[in-house]
C-alpha cells in the first residue's frame, strides 16, 4: 500500500464567510478551486444534476467529521468517496454518480481545502464515479471544525447480487477480504498528545471491484458488510442480530497487524472494535467459501482474504469467538466513544 | 511479534494447562489482584478452562473502581468552573460519581480532556497558561511514578496553573485487608506484573509469611496467567507459601528505585478510603508537603460535597471477590456498560465490564458453552 499524505501547500490566503454567502467569493472559489480539484468540465452550473435512467438504483449518503482532515494513507476527501462506494457496494452496486456538499470553518486555509478538493476529485475518478452536483457552505470560527463534507451516492445494482444483513444463514462461511484495525488506529496513531509513532497507514480504499469479482456469485453471496466504525465486533453484531443468525469466529483467523496489535495494547483498545474502511466481511454458502475466496484474492483489495469463521443456528443472534487459548467468549457490540471521530 | 505472540501461543497454552490439570488435586481458589489480569482471563475464556472445581477470584485491582466517590464528586465540582481545565484518563469518564459523570458535564460544556499521559496535561498547562489545568491522579504504584514526574516537571517549569487531584492506592494494604476477613476465600495471589515492575516484590514477602499464601508475580498475557496459576498452585499442593516471579521478563525483586525514588519525592503515604471496601490505614499516597501547592483539592475548596453510593450496586463485594458480577441482581439489566450503577462496570479493568463484554449472563441456559 502507499502512503498518501498530502502535505498542504504553502498558501496563505484563508476562507472567509462571504466564501459561502452565494455570491462573487462563492462563484470564484468554485472556478477556482472546487471544480478543478473535482475535473468537472466547463459549462453552466445549474441547481441538480440529471441522471440516466437506472435498472436498480441504489442510494446512500454518509457524513466524515474525520479529525485530523490528514491522516497516513488517506484524507478527508479520498474518505468521503470511498465511505459512499462502499455503502453502496455493501448493497452490491456500482457508484453511478456522487453529490459532495462541505460545510468549512471561517479561516481554514485555502491551500487545505485544496489538498481535500484534489484528494477527493483522485479519489473519485480513481473509482470511476462523476461528481455530478454539490453545494458549498461556509460557517464562523468554532461553528465546525475547519471541514464537514457529505456525500451522496447514486449506485446501479449488479446484476443477480442482493446481499442484505438480513440474508445471513446458518452455514454460511464468513469471510474478510484483508487486515482488520488500520484506519482507526491510523488516525489514532496522528492525533496531538497520543504521541506514538506507528508504521500504520489506513485502509481506505472503494470496494466496489471488489463487489463486482463476487458477481458471478450472485444471490450467493448472502451479505456484505464494511465493519467500518465499531469495527468488525459491529458489522458481526449487526448481521446476526438482522438475521438472527449466530456467528462463530476463530480469533486465531483473524488478520490483525502487528503494529495494528500493538498499538491496540498499549492504547487498551480492542481490534474488533477498531474502525476499516477498506475491508469488507462476506457471508457466503459454505460450498461456495473456495470460489468467494478466490474471487476477492482475484483483486489487489482482497488480496489477503480468508475466512475467519461460519454461522450457525446454535445460537440465534449471537456472534461467539474461539478464543487462542481454546476457550469462548461472546463478541459484543462495541458501546461507542471508543475513538470518536474516525470518520 | 516478539513478546506478544509467543504468549498467545494455542500450543503453549494448552500444554501448561494440561500440567496445570495433572498438578491440581483440590479446588484452590486463586486470585488475580488486577483488573488487567481479570480481562484476560475473561476475554480468553481461560478461568472456563481450569481443572474442576478450581476458581479465579477476581480481585480488587482495578484503579477507576476504587477511586473514592468523594474523590469523584470532587472531581466534577472542580471539571464544572469555568476557568478550569480537567485533564484524565478516559476510563474515569464514565464512572459514576452521585449524581453524574464527566462525560455528561463535557456534554454540558465543561472542559474535560482526555489524555493518555499526566505529561500531556503538564503541556496543556504550558500552552494555555489562561487556564487552570488539573489532572486526576488515579491509580496503583503503576501510574504514580508518571503523575509524580508530572509534579516534579511543573514544580521545574514553574507551573502556577497546574495541580493534581490526587487519589492513589496501594496493593499490599489492601491484600492484607482482603486476607485479615475472616470469610476470606483465598488460597493464593497472583500479583499483578505491572506494580510490581515498579516496586519489585519484597513487600509482599512478609504477607506471604504471615499469612502463608503463595504470591506468584504474574504478567498479562494468556500464558502469563496460566503459569502464574500453575506456579501457585504447585506452591499450594506443595504446601510452599513463597514469592517468585512469573514475569521475570519485566519484573526485579528490588523494583525500579528510579521510578520509587520519584514517588518517594512528590507523594506520602496517607490512609485512604476504597471505593466499595471501605477504610484502609496506610494504603494510599497523597501530595507530600512540598508539593501541596499542586494539590487541587486545595486550591479548590469544595464544599457541600454529599458523596452516596447508588444502592443497587454490590461493587465492595465484587472487589473483594467475595460476589461474582452474575450474582447482582442488577448486572446486564439496571446496569450496564451504558447506564452503569458502579464503577465495576465502567472501566477497561472493571470485573463487571469484563463479564460484560465477553456476554457471560446470569443463566447458565445463556452462558457460552
Amino acid at each position: 500500500m502507499t502512503i498518501q499524505c498530502p502535505t498542504p501547500r504553502q498558501e496563505t490566503e484563508r476562507v472567509l464567510l462571504g466564501h459561502g454567502a452565494g455570491g462573487r467569493l462563492t462563484a470564484e472559489l468554485l472556478a477556482t478551486l472546487v471544480l478543478p480539484a473535482l475535473g468537472a468540465r466547463p459549462g453552466p452550473l445549474e441547481d441538480a444534476a440529471t441522471l440516466p435512467p437506472l435498472e436498480s438504483p441504489v442510494v446512500s449518503t454518509d457524513s466524515f467529521v474525520v479529525s485530523p482532515l490528514f491522516f497516513p494513507g488517506g484524507d478527508i476527501g479520498s474518505l468521503a468517496v470511498h465511505g459512499t462506494v462502499n455503502d453502496l457496494a455493501m448493497r452490491g452496486a456500482e457508484p453511478v454518480a456522487l453529490a459532495v456538499s462541505l460545510i468549512i470553518e471561517e479561516g481554514m486555509a485555502l491551500a487545505e481545502l485544496r489538498s481535500v478538493m484534489e484528494s477527493l476529485g483522485k479519489a473519485a475518478a480513481d473509482a470511476e464515479v462523476p461528481v455530478v452536483t454539490g453545494d458549498t457552505k461556509v460557517v464562523g470560527r468554532g461553528a465546525a471544525d475547519r471541514l464537514f463534507i457529505t456525500t451522496t451516492g447514486i449506485g446501479r445494482r449488479l446484476p443477480g447480487l442482493e446481499p442484505s444483513a438480513a440474508r445471513a444463514r446458518p452455514n454460511d462461511a464468513v469471510l474478510l477480504s484483508g487486515p482488520i484495525g488500520l484506519h482507526g488506529t491510523a488516525v489514532l496513531s496522528t492525533r496531538e498528545g497520543l504521541g506514538f509513532d506507528a508504521d500504520i497507514a489506513s485502509d481506505s480504499c472503494p470496494l466496489h471491484r471488489l463487489v463486482r469479482a463476487l458477481a458471478p456469485l450472485g444471490g450467493g453471496v448472502h451479505t456484505l458488510r464494511d465493519p467500518t466504525r465499531g469495527g468488525l465486533a459491529a458489522a458481526l453484531n449487526e448481521i446476526a442480530e438482522a438475521s438472527g443468525t449466530g456467528a462463530e469466529i476463530d480469533e486465531a483467523a483473524l488478520p490483525v497487524p502487528g503494529p495494528v496489535a500493538a498499538a491496540c495494547d498499549l492504547l487498551g483498545l480492542d481490534p474488533l472494535h477498531v474502525a476499516n474502511e477498506g475491508c469488507l466481511v462476506a457471508y457466503v454458502p459454505e460450498p461456495r467459501a473456495d470460489d468467494a475466496l478466490r474471487a476477492m484474492r482475484g483483486v489487489p483489495e482482497g488480496a489477503s482474504a480468508v475466512r475467519v469463521g461460519r454461522t450457525t443456528a446454535a445460537h440465534p443472534g449471537r456472534v461467539e469467538l474461539s478464543t487462542r487459548v481454546g476457550s469462548r467468549r461472546v463478541i459484543d457490540m462495541p458501546l461507542g466513544e471508543q475513538l470518536p471521530r474516525i470518520c | 511479534m516478539r513478546y506478544l505472540d509467543e504468549y498467545r501461543d494455542p500450543e503453549l497454552a494448552r500444554h501448561v494447562l494440561d500440567r496445570l490439570r495433572r498438578t491440581a488435586t483440590r479446588p484452590w481458589r486463586v486470585m488475580e489482584v488486577c483488573g488487567g489480569q481479570t480481562h484476560t482471563l475473561v476475554r480468553q475464556g481461560i478461568d472456563a478452562l481450569l481443572p474442576a472445581g478450581m476458581r479465579m477470584v477476581h480481585g480488587p485491582g482495578c484503579p477507576v473502581c476504587v477511586t473514592p466517590l468523594e474523590t469523584l464528586d470532587r472531581a466534577m465540582a472542580i471539571a464544572a468552573r469555568p476557568e478550569v481545565t480537567f485533564a484524565s484518563f478516559g476510563d474515569m469518564l464514565r464512572v459514576p460519581g452521585t449524581r453524574t459523570d464527566l462525560l455528561a458535564l463535557r456534554a454540558g460544556g465543561a472542559d474535560v480532556r482526555v489524555v493518555y499521559s499526566p505529561m500531556d496535561a503538564v503541556r496543556i498547562a504550558e500552552a494555555e497558561p489562561e487556564r487552570e489545568v488539573v489532572f486526576l491522579a488515579v491509580g496503583f504504584e503503576t501510574t504514580a511514578p508518571a503523575n509524580a514526574m508530572a509534579a516534579l516537571h511543573a514544580r521545574r517549569l514553574g507551573l502556577a496553573n497546574f495541580s493534581l487531584l490526587v487519589s492513589h492506592v496501594l496493593v499490599p494494604p489492601a491484600m492484607t485487608a482482603l486476607l485479615a476477613d475472616p470469610d476470606c476465600e483465598v488460597q493464593a495471589f497472583l500479583a499483578a506484573g505491572h506494580v510490581c515492575a515498579v516496586m519489585g516484590w519484597r513487600q509482599y514477602e512478609p504477607i506471604a509469611a504471615r499469612w502463608r499464601v503463595p504470591i506468584v508475580v504474574t504478567g498479562f498475557e494468556p500464558l502469563d496467567l496460566l503459569e502464574g496459576v500453575l506456579m501457585a498452585v504447585e506452591q499450594l499442593e506443595e504446601g510452599r507459601t513463597e514469592v517468585v516471579n512469573q514475569y521475570a521478563r519485566a519484573v526485579q525483586r528490588a523494583g525500579n528505585r528510579r521510578a520509587q525514588h520519584l514517588v518517594e519525592q512528590v507523594f506520602r503515604i496517607t490512609d485512604r478510603t476504597w471505593r466499595g471496601i471501605g477504610p484502609l490505614p496506610a494504603s494510599g499516597l497523597e501530595l507530600a508537603p512540598e508539593y501541596a501547592a499542586f494539590d487541587a483539592a486545595r486550591r479548590f475548596g469544595v464544599s457541600g460535597l454529599r458523596s452516596a453510593e447508588h444502592r443497587g450496586c454490590i461493587a465492595g463485594a465484587i472487589l473483594t471477590g467475595a460476589r461474582e458480577p452474575t450474582d447482582c441482581t442488577a448486572y446486564g439489566t439496571r446496569c450496564t456498560p451504558r447506564t452503569p450503577l458502579g464503577a465495576p462496570m465502567v472501566s477497561a479493568e472493571g470485573t463487571c465490564a469484563a463479564y460484560h463484554a465477553a456476554g457471560r449472563t446470569a443463566t447458565p441456559t445463556g452462558s457460552p458453552p
